[in-house]
């Protein structure tokens, strides 16, 4: 099938491809990296997760908007508030949401998994009163939305770019944080044992409501970005979810490095799968080697050790 | 503040268009005449039933006919309604879940005994509620655009079906892009893979005897709500069409767009023609994204007529300036106008004498243009336009088919 093509060309798409690859790669990561934090510091299946990647990218879609109608010379630059105030968003809906409902669920996982259901239920329909049944999109600036062409044939998406920053960033970020910060190792020492964790004076409490809403917030970054690829609509939720727990369960639900590497590996299949079918088939037999190897590794492709 | 001059200007417009036209009486129509069937019709009053999405996924597309429909019936109560009778309407929620749809359509049809139902929005819910009009003897006046292969007595269709709106279109960009090569882009479901039918028909039955160089080079589709348009832009790459085809849907339409302009794929460099994408659509997109690229509708917003315009601003005036208005929404428009000639020609509510006389129908002054329905299938006669997309979400008309074009539901030669 390539015969009539060049080398040059092939070489062209070839690099696309990759970094295409790549960008759908973080795209898994910043989908998957709140719920693995829920999950895999509190063992909570939070169903609603979706919903706080939406409120992310209702927030940049409506500061986008307050800066077109406020002050427009500011558009090129929004995002670096837009981004952390998304962040702050999330962040304080999760805490108030631990206060209110989750921390009265910690003992009964299944009930949580229906009740953070109907909260995404709620969430939903929270958006379609308060903000509008319609699709929205952010306005972006106009350095975010072009492409970077080396040569003739090579286009590399400039929002890829600031995709890849960004997961590396929050990647690493969370990384530092668990591991060499006051706060995380509270979140450690709390996951691995409560009680003595209590009795050594931690305040586990705050400690879980924290937790959570850390993932919230990043969450709430994660959806930031998808707004430079994809639209916001309060059902939006309902489309990254099944990512979402696909990337995590494929990964071994609360390892970070399975994460990231099952999130490599959904985007290395699909992309050479769709390159090579038509995308609802190359969706098939995606499912089914998923299906395969889970049936093969069933915890996962890097299962972790935490509360075993 | 606001809403109170819009309900002003409102007034004053409604005031304006019912004019000097005679009010009928009631009167010269008796009830026991023009409604033999037990239909929900008194003296002074007709009910009909209208049926969409209100809430759920569709909510979004539907709202702009649910919002025409009214417009257009309180227009016509403004002008002395149907047969002397103002028209009352029950509106009932499809909640975008088809039997959801079919069982309200049953509530309406025999409970409510409406005259007549403006509803549905996409093929998967007419298909749901089909068997009950045909049934219990009911009319639809259904507004979108679809893919054909259908014509039922009790159904009038007031979009265009597939060949009105694909044969014009990729007429017209073989003649003016010089397309040869062709693309074809859709999400996975049954109007863009008929859609692509019809068009991979046209392409490799007709436009190649034209021109022997004319030829499909991809034809694929993607999953509703696929997000992640990557792959599918590196192929088009590769292969440069002179011609992206395209009938992606809902959500993915902006992913869609958005990639293409983040890759580099604009309308500087590669031509693309959509028969999904509308005013309604550009909101969510974002007109950045799609600037220059073409889509072929009957109707735009910009169309610059006198009777398009004072059905803009009557639109604007009843639902707010920041409305937009799609080639649905105007579709949806004509419906409840459509029934009132018809009801006002057959001199009769009664479903059998509307289905017989729907046939020759004009309606001289639709906003989209002059349009009529079929003598022998319940479809528009209607023009096809190519529109080009600006910035700012609005549409260029760059052409406009010189003759009314005949639907044709089932066309030979396409199947």
């Amino acid at each position: 099938m390539f015969d009539e093509y060049t080398f040059e060309e092939l070489k062209a798409i070839l690099i696309m491809q990759s970094f295409g690859g790549l960008s759908l790669l973080c795209i898994y990561v910043l989908m998957g990296l709140g719920l693995y934090v829920v999950f895999g510091q509190m063992k909570v299946i939070n169903m609603a997760h979706a919903e706080f990647l939406v409120i992310g990218s209702y927030t940049m879609c409506l500061a986008s908007k307050f800066v077109i109608e406020v002050m427009p010379e500011f558009i090129n630059y929004y995002l670096w508030v837009a981004i952390p105030l998304a962040f702050v968003v999330a962040f304080i809906v999760g805490w108030i949401i631990e206060w209110i409902l989750i921390s009265r669920l910690y003992h009964r996982p299944l009930d949580t998994l229906l009740a953070t259901w109907g909260l995404s239920l709620i969430m939903q329909q929270c958006f379609r009163t308060f903000i509008g049944a319609r699709e929205m999109s952010a306005t972006l600036p106009e350095w975010l939305m072009g492409s970077w062409a080396p040569t003739d044939i090579i286009d590399i998406p400039i929002n890829g770019l600031v995709i890849l920053a960004t997961t590396i960033i929050l990647t690493v970020g969370l990384v530092f944080f668990t591991n060499k910060t006051r706060w995380g190792l509270r979140m450690r020492s709390t996951s691995q044992n409560r009680q003595m964790s209590q009795a050594l004076g931690i305040n586990t409490k705050v400690t879980d409501r924290f937790t959570f809403a850390l993932a919230c917030g990043i969450s709430g970054i994660g959806g930031a970005f998808l707004t430079t690829v994809v639209s916001t609509s309060p059902t939006a939720g309902t489309t990254y979810i099944v990512d979402s727990f696909l990337v995590l369960v494929l990964g071994g639900l609360g390892s970070l490095f399975g994460l990231v590497i099952s999130g490599g590996f959904l985007a290395l299949l699909s992309s050479i799968l769709e390159f090579f079918m038509s995308g609802s088939v190359a969706k098939v037999w995606l499912y089914l080697i998923i299906f395969v190897v889970l049936a093969k590794f069933t915890k996962g492709l890097f299962s972790s050790n935490i509360r075993s | 503040m606001k809403l109170k001059l819009h309900s002003k200007m409102y007034s004053l417009l409604l005031m304006a268009m019912a004019g000097p036209t005679g009010h009928v009486i009631a009167e010269e129509f008796p009830t026991a005449k023009v409604n033999t069937t037990g239909l929900a019709v008194t003296d002074t009053t007709v009910t009909v039933g209208q049926l969409h999405s209100i809430t759920g996924t569709m909510a979004i597309s539907e709202t702009g006919s649910v919002e025409a429909e009214r417009l257009a019936i309180e227009q016509i109560n403004a002008m002395g309604g149907v047969l002397g009778r103002q028209i009352k309407i029950v509106q009932e929620d499809g909640a975008s879940d088809w039997p959801t749809f079919a069982e309200k359509s049953k509530k309406l049809i025999t409970q409510d005994k409406v005259a007549c139902v403006f509803g549905c929005w996409t093929s998967a819910s007419r298909k749901a509620v089909l068997p009950i009009f045909e049934k219990e003897n009911n009319m639809l006046y259904y507004p979108t655009f679809y893919e054909g292969l259908e014509d039922s007595k009790n159904v009038i269709y007031t979009g265009q079906e597939a060949t009105q709106q694909i044969i014009y279109g990729l007429d017209w960009a073989y003649e003016n892009l010089g397309a040869r090569t062709f693309y074809l882009i859709g999400s996975d479901y049954i109007w863009p893979r008929t859609s692509m039918k019809i068009a991979r028909a046209h392409i490799e039955r007709y436009l190649k005897k034209k021109d022997p160089k004319c030829k499909v080079v991809g034809e694929e589709y993607y999953p509703l709500g696929h997000t992640n348009f990557g792959t599918l832009i590196n192929k088009v790459k590769l292969k440069k069409p002179d011609l992206m085809f395209t009938a992606v849907v809902g959500g993915s339409n902006v992913a869609w767009y958005k990639q293409l302009k983040a890759a580099g794929v604009t309308s500087k460099k590669y031509d693309m023609l959509t028969i999904s994408t509308t005013e309604d659509e550009v909101l969510g997109i974002g007109g950045v994204n799609c600037e220059g690229f073409y889509s072929s509708m009957k109707y735009f917003q910009s169309i610059d007529t006198a009777e398009n315009k004072a059905f803009v601003k009557a639109f604007k005036a009843r639902w707010g300036d920041d409305s937009v208005i799609g080639d649905v929404t105007q579709a949806a428009y004509l419906g409840p106008w459509l029934w009132k000639k018809t009801v006002e020609k057959a001199g009769s509510f009664d479903i059998d004498k509307i289905a017989a006389a729907s046939g020759g129908i004009e309606f001289k002054d639709a906003p989209e243009g002059f349009v009529r329905i079929h003598d022998t299938n319940h479809h528009l006669w209607s023009k096809s336009k190519i529109g080009k997309f600006l910035k700012n979400g609005q549409f260029e008309i760059i052409s406009t088919s010189s003759e009314l074009i005949e639907p044709n539901p089932y066309p030979k030669g396409y199947q």
